[in-house]
């Protein structure tokens, strides 16, 4: 028997960081209607940091998140629409309950990778709603595989159905993959699954090595449309698995098409591994910083890998954009204070 | 001041932020704690508490129904939910309240803008809002004070992830609504949006708050100067209180920065979030001694 992989895709939610979250209605309607046609079964929409989280702090986004809800639900049926939500940007009253009622059917509820406990509640929530609920940890590189395992267990005990780790950094290689992703399928009674990054090169290995290590869901983004060097490319993705003889229900032509669709619409469509890019995938640092650390760069006049490795020196994680702009200031201090 | 005439406090809630407040309130000239109540005598806040030769109770609140002469005011520390039955019970028992969960139930209280107005209402039931609201409040009022144009607000605050215990952890949403309701009463402005990050760095990082304010034509001088006068009234009770990005234009915005640090009384110096909002209560509890309004005895 061929062996499933359940494919989620995030390329209306992820892309829209490429972006700076400026993705139209026209966009959204496009993407889902040439989505819908491949057969992709997850199309995952919002902002780029997930509902609620359209701020000054991780940048405004274009259309509202009532908008953005309609607009997908309208052109999705076959194809299960979800969404992603951090807790500290949204609430259940404000955020969780609206897409509810808006139609949404899977909710990933998504943390830092050592602070599963702030997803309890709106775990609970979505699965009392009789929705689906998937637990995500992000930027999982910066916690060892028995401790992922530990905050994994938190959601699986809230009633989490599945658990996704995500290389927000882009920063794993196979072998990091390979002992995390093994660690959480022997431990978890629950699917496991992975989301990739791009920032090294490694994005789609790293998703075939999440497979052959027990993953059973794997997100990609068409043309590799996401955060900093972009995410794992779907299509690329769809006919390495072909290849494999892995399942996903999605039509090899069809998500071709989509491909060349989301050419025409999306611009830029394809993050490339900037220079900046490969820098933020060794430094562990969150790919979505780079636009920002790119003009505070040029505002402040120093070296944005400087930004970077100073960030991941400090630890940085998504959400202290702020620290971009401090880190900024005390680099061109240092550097006036060299020239003197 | 001799110990029959000080203030008797209870601290309900044994977890970080019920144990800074034991140690704040141990070096008050006007306080005395009769009572650290929790529901665990192992926690490491009882243990402290116990070894600092204070009256603890693993009963909660019924330790204070079963001996209502024990105190005259209670900080409540526990959660927002809990606040809800304990203030049921406190109100009927005449006790006065400061609530350090964001329950949003009382009088909103943030010492550098309201201490004395607060205390003239004689409400008896005193919210301190939440921490990223103590240190995000009085710079947007400083700001509202220059300009009554606001049009959106938006605070994001980092605290330490070992700053923040399980209550607080399970209190994000009501932290989140909390603060933007208060945002919106003190300054008057209609939009306004609240972010929490819970940071995990090791070595733990500083408590930092960012303020973002959209105005149409900003007048920057003037702004700088309402919230340095703020940040010194703010140093008077939060010694840990830095302007670290002064009001700064970004990207058609006025963004700024402060950071907190503790006194390290029972974390340390990194949770300056457990400083901020736990001195602001000591204030007004202060306040409140100094006057006398609350005595039942």
């Amino acid at each position: 028997m061929k062996k499933k992989i359940l494919i989620s895709d995030p390329t209306l939610r992820d892309g829209n960081h490429a972006v700076r979250h400026q993705l139209n209605r026209e966009h959204f309607v496009a993407y889902c209607k040439a989505a819908e046609a491949a057969g992709v079964p997850i199309v995952e929409v919002g902002h780029g940091n997930g509902l609620g989280a359209s701020s000054v702090l991780v940048g405004e986004c274009r259309l509202s998140d009532e908008e953005i809800l309609s607009v997908s639900r309208d052109n999705l049926s076959k194809s299960r629409l979800g969404i992603h939500v951090i807790p500290g940007f949204c609430t259940i009253k404000n955020d969780l309950s609206k897409a509810v009622d808006a139609g949404v059917d899977v909710f990933r509820i998504a943390a830092h990778c050592t602070e599963a406990d702030i997803t309890d509640r709106h775990i609970r929530y979505i699965r009392k709603a009789g929705k689906e609920a998937f637990g995500v940890l992000m930027m999982s590189h910066m916690a060892s595989a028995p401790t992922l395992l530990k905050e994994a267990r938190k959601m699986e005990s809230y009633g989490a159905q599945t658990i996704i780790i995500m290389d927000s950094a882009g920063a794993y290689f196979p072998d990091d993959v390979n002992e995390r992703i093994s660690t959480l399928v022997d431990g978890l009674s629950i699917p496991v699954g992975f989301h990739g990054h791009n920032n090294l090169g490694m994005a789609v290995i790293n998703s075939v090595t999440a497979v052959n290590a027990g993953a059973s869901m794997i997100d990609a983004t068409i043309r590799g449309f996401g955060a900093g060097a972009g995410n794992t490319q779907l299509e690329v993705l769809v006919a390495v698995f072909e290849r494999m003889g892995i399942e996903t229900g999605i039509d090899l032509y069809k998500i071709l098409d989509a491909a060349e669709i989301a050419q025409r619409e999306f611009n830029p469509v394809a993050p490339c591994i900037s220079p900046v890019s490969i820098v933020s995938g060794l430094a562990g640092v969150f790919s979505a910083f780079a636009q920002q650390v790119g003009q505070a760069a040029k505002e402040y006049k120093v070296d944005p890998r400087d930004i970077f490795f100073a960030l991941g020196k400090r630890s940085a994680v998504a959400g202290q954009e702020s620290l971009i702009i401090e880190v900024a200031l005390e680099l061109a201090a240092q550097n006036v204070a060299k020239n003197n | 001041m001799p110990p029959s005439n000080k203030l008797k406090i209870a601290i309900i809630g044994s977890g970080n932020i019920g144990t800074d407040l034991l140690v704040k309130v141990m070096r008050s000239e006007r306080m005395t704690c009769t009572l650290f109540a929790g529901r665990n005598l192992n926690s490491n806040g009882m243990k402290r508490a116990h070894a600092l030769g204070v009256n603890i109770s693993d009963h909660g609140i019924e330790s204070i129904i079963n001996d209502t002469a024990i105190c005259d005011l209670v900080f409540d520390c526990s959660s927002a939910h809990a606040h809800r039955e304990h203030w049921a019970t406190l109100n009927r028992l005449g006790k006065t309240v400061i609530d350090i969960t964001p329950s949003k139930l009382g009088e909103l209280c943030v010492p550098a803008i309201n201490a004395t107005q607060c205390l003239a209402t004689g409400a008896r039931n005193i919210n301190m809002i939440t921490c990223g609201g103590q240190s995000s409040i009085p710079i947007a009022y400083a700001i509202s004070q220059v300009h009554n144009d606001i049009k959106y607000l938006e605070v994001a605050s980092s605290i330490a992830s070992r700053s923040a215990g399980p209550a607080t952890r399970y209190n994000l949403d009501e932290y989140i609504e909390t603060t933007q309701a208060a945002l919106q009463n003190f300054t008057g402005v209609g939009h306004t949006k609240a972010i929490l990050i819970l940071n995990p760095a090791n070595p733990p990082i500083d408590m930092q708050t960012t303020i973002y304010a959209k105005i149409a034509n900003p007048d920057l001088p003037a702004i700088q100067i309402s919230v340095a006068a703020m940040v010194e009234k703010l140093k008077q009770y939060v010694p840990g209180y830095r302007l670290i990005v002064p009001p700064t234009l970004e990207g058609g915005m006025v963004m700024t920065t402060i950071k907190v640090q503790g006194a390290g009384d029972y974390l340390p110096q990194y949770a300056g979030n457990l400083d901020i909002i736990n001195c602001a209560a000591i204030a007004m509890a202060e306040l409140i001694a100094q006057s006398g309004s609350c005595r039942v005895s």
